[in-house]
């Protein structure tokens, strides 16, 4: 790009441009044109908007019969860009060797992107369909496992997805 | 000698080499599972297989010795396809479990698997199934399903342990590593299978799933188990040690440490019994205080008393540092002669090997920089009568809990004064009237001297109240590098402690003696001046494999 290119701007408008008026009913027109289109606001919170299953919300723990999938390899924690998972190991008798006594992410931290998701090993976390986060704190923001553990059955679309598309 | 080619490079070796060492020397890497350099040769992994000229099939580098005029290709087409065959082999049975593997991350299997392997299976069929949780000893876990029958184990039980306890049993996909009937794997270097074991065959059961490898951070340091000081490095996730890995030296440990080292010497850092800063005795009650006021009530007592009441014991515990600033004030500011420190030997408990009878890092260095007794002074025993019969009136001990020994602790009513630096509550400081809170090992930078005479460098791991991980150039894993207050990893425990050596130099200063350091090197370089021992040695020079001291005799030093 050269930067010593003359930039010319016309000075002078002419006369319907001086009057305004023209380009006001212009505007009103696109406006009037949009009432016979179909609607595309929702009337939140009473009406809520349902992702489709490629939709990245909120990142969670799969549990299958009462027990999580995650065997706490830290694959999730070392892929995540923002750093915002911590996991802790420890042996557990179930034929997996090891689960995550403490799962944590930060969601002040967290980006959505996903990674945790398509590193897992065992596709343990998933991203969910949940995008209302509101915190009061930045300690509220950080989500243990209490609030990660998600049912499979709940995540049934998103697995389905991820089997389809991976 | 003899004249080899090696990948188109012509070298001069020893004749009496095997290809891989030989071409180790160059800096030419082969790779390999079962040979290692301490350890006989096996050739069982096939890793290593080279191309040499006039030789019709692949040879093994590991049991191939080199001869005049050999000529060997080690990324020829045929290498590379009978690499890729031997991993395609290995990695038939093994199971996929890396993301519960504690050796992910160190593994050799998986850095070849990376480097030599074709990346894709064409094995369709079940893997064989093993047992996985077998407690070989009681340090170490066995999976067979992992095992990839290298035998290093096996041959590092046999030759460097003299503990022959394991074999492989079974043919073919079927091979089990196992203990004979009877006995387990419990010689007191067993843990170094851990390290040993390409593959994570064998786990500490001690470190098992604490954390994967990438997280932690590691830095080098000397273990303070026994006067051997085995070459180490401390690895730290969140500010707090969770195991300890032996570090080549093949003057001091080779590839070895001993299974106490790695496991009781770093537990103290951790430890519930940690002091939290310093203590003073407030109408009969330990209290604790800041730093400025136990100072100025040490500096106030020690005043209290005449030169020949004082009595000081060093420490074998701590590090040369600490010992020369606490003999120097002792000796300078103080005035007394009765300096000496407490030896713990415990005769027979060593061996041939590793483990020495003196269970303390730094004996000889506390000798060489000059804890002993001025002329005329008490040692131990003397100080001990001393406080007895009530000419010694006032004691300073350095880091060591000499309220453990009953002979000491039989005394230490009768003392009007005990001004102590510990990291731990104990007997010592439990009776102390003024409780410095010292750093441990792990927490400072110093140098000890081991049995031979050799400095080695000891490196802060974990950080303490006044540390901080990037400014005081700490090695950092990637989660120290982003840590924030925000978050709950980014907020570790430190604790409130300072090395003998800073403590030492301000009492001095607030008792008007002219010593005054402000990094552990300042204490060192005035060591190498003053000390003829110790002349020209600096850390640089000390670097990460430790320097002997000038004389291994012992010369008396007016330091």
């Amino acid at each position: 790009m050269s930067s010593n290119k003359k930039i010319i701007r016309k000075k002078d408008f002419s006369l319907l441009q001086r009057l305004y008026l023209p380009e006001i009913f212009r505007g009103l027109f696109t406006t009037f044109l949009q009432m016979f289109k179909p609607k595309i606001t929702y009337q939140y919170p009473e009406e809520r908007f349902h992702p489709p299953a490629s939709f990245r919300g909120r990142p969670v723990l799969v549990e299958e019969q009462g027990v999580e999938r995650c065997v706490a390899c830290g694959l999730c924690s070392r892929v995540c860009p923002a750093l915002a998972i911590e996991v802790q190991a420890s042996e557990t008798e179930l034929e997996k060797e090891r689960y995550p006594v403490k799962f944590e992410i930060n969601m002040v931290r967290c980006i959505f992107c996903g990674f945790c998701e398509e590193v897992c090993p065992e596709e343990a976390i998933v991203m969910s369909n949940e995008f209302e986060l509101a915190f009061s704190s930045q300690e509220e923001a950080i989500f243990g496992k209490d609030k990660l553990l998600t049912p499979a059955e709940k995540l049934k679309e998103r697995l389905e997805f991820l089997k389809q598309h991976r | 000698m003899a004249k080899i080619t090696l990948d188109g490079n012509e070298y001069d070796v020893d004749h009496r080499l095997t290809v891989i060492q030989a071409a180790r020397e160059q800096g030419v890497k082969i790779p390999h599972f079962c040979w290692h350099p301490k350890l006989s040769v096996s050739g069982n992994c096939r890793m290593c297989l080279v191309e040499i000229e006039k030789m019709p099939k692949l040879a093994i580098a590991c049991a191939t010795q080199v001869a005049e005029g050999m000529v060997v290709k080690t990324q020829s087409e045929r290498v590379q396809k009978a690499r890729n065959a031997v991993m395609e082999f290995l990695l038939i049975n093994h199971p996929l479990d890396c993301p519960i593997c504690d050796e992910a991350g160190e593994c050799k299997l998986q850095d070849y698997t990376y480097k030599y392997s074709t990346g894709y299976s064409r094995f369709n069929e079940d893997k064989v199934h093993k047992p996985k949780r077998i407690q070989l000893g009681p340090n170490v876990m066995l999976d067979v399903e992992r095992c990839i029958m290298c035998s290093r184990c096996v041959r590092f039980s046999d030759e460097i342990a003299k503990q022959p306890v394991l074999t492989f049993t079974q043919r073919g996909d079927h091979v089990v590593l196992t203990t004979f009937p009877g006995t387990q794997l419990d010689n007191p270097y067993a843990m170094n299978v851990i390290e040993l074991c390409p593959v994570g065959a064998l786990t500490s059961t001690d470190f098992r799933f604490k954390a994967r490898v990438w997280e932690m951070s590691s830095t080098e340091s000397v273990c303070t188990g026994c006067a051997r000081g085995c070459n180490t490095n401390v690895w730290v996730r969140n500010n707090e040690i969770l195991r300890l890995t032996p570090r080549q030296n093949e003057e001091v440990n080779s590839y070895w440490m001993c299974d106490v080292g790695r496991l009781q010497t770093f537990k103290q850092v951790n430890s519930e019994k940690r002091l939290s800063g310093p203590l003073i005795r407030k109408e009969g009650v330990s209290t604790g205080v800041g730093w400025d006021e136990a100072i100025a009530k040490a500096v106030a007592e020690l005043r209290l008393f005449k030169k020949g009441e004082i009595a000081g014991l060093g420490s074998a515990f701590a590090t040369n540092e600490d010992n020369y600033a606490f003999q120097k004030f002792m000796k300078e500011v103080i005035g007394t002669k009765h300096v000496d420190f407490v030896r713990h030997v415990k005769e027979g408990d060593q061996d041939e090997f590793l483990i020495r009878a003196d269970k303390t890092p730094n004996t000889r260095g506390a000798e060489d920089v000059g804890v002993k007794p001025g002329e005329g002074g008490f040692d131990v025993d003397g100080i001990i009568r001393g406080i007895k019969s009530g000419t010694i009136k006032a004691l300073y001990v350095l880091e060591d809990d000499v309220g453990a020994i009953p002979e000491i602790a039989s005394v230490l009513s009768n003392l009007e004064l005990l001004v102590v630096h510990s990291s731990v509550q104990n007997e010592t400081t439990a009776a102390a009237d003024v409780v410095f809170s010292a750093s441990t090992y792990a927490e400072k930078h110093g140098t000890f001297t081991n049995f031979q005479g050799r400095v080695q460098r000891i490196r802060p791991a974990v950080a303490t109240l006044e540390q901080d991980r990037a400014f005081d150039g700490f090695s950092m894993s990637r989660w120290d590098r982003f840590a924030s207050h925000n978050d709950r990893w980014g907020r570790p425990i430190k604790k409130d402690a300072r090395p003998s050596w800073r403590i030492i130099s301000a009492l001095a200063s607030a008792m008007g003696g002219k010593i005054k350091y402000n990094t552990s090197e300042d204490v060192f370089r005035e060591l190498s001046e003053k000390n003829p021992l110790f002349k020209g040695l600096s850390y640089a020079r000390i670097g990460a494999q430790g320097v002997m001291t000038k004389s291994s005799v012992t010369v008396s030093v007016s330091a």
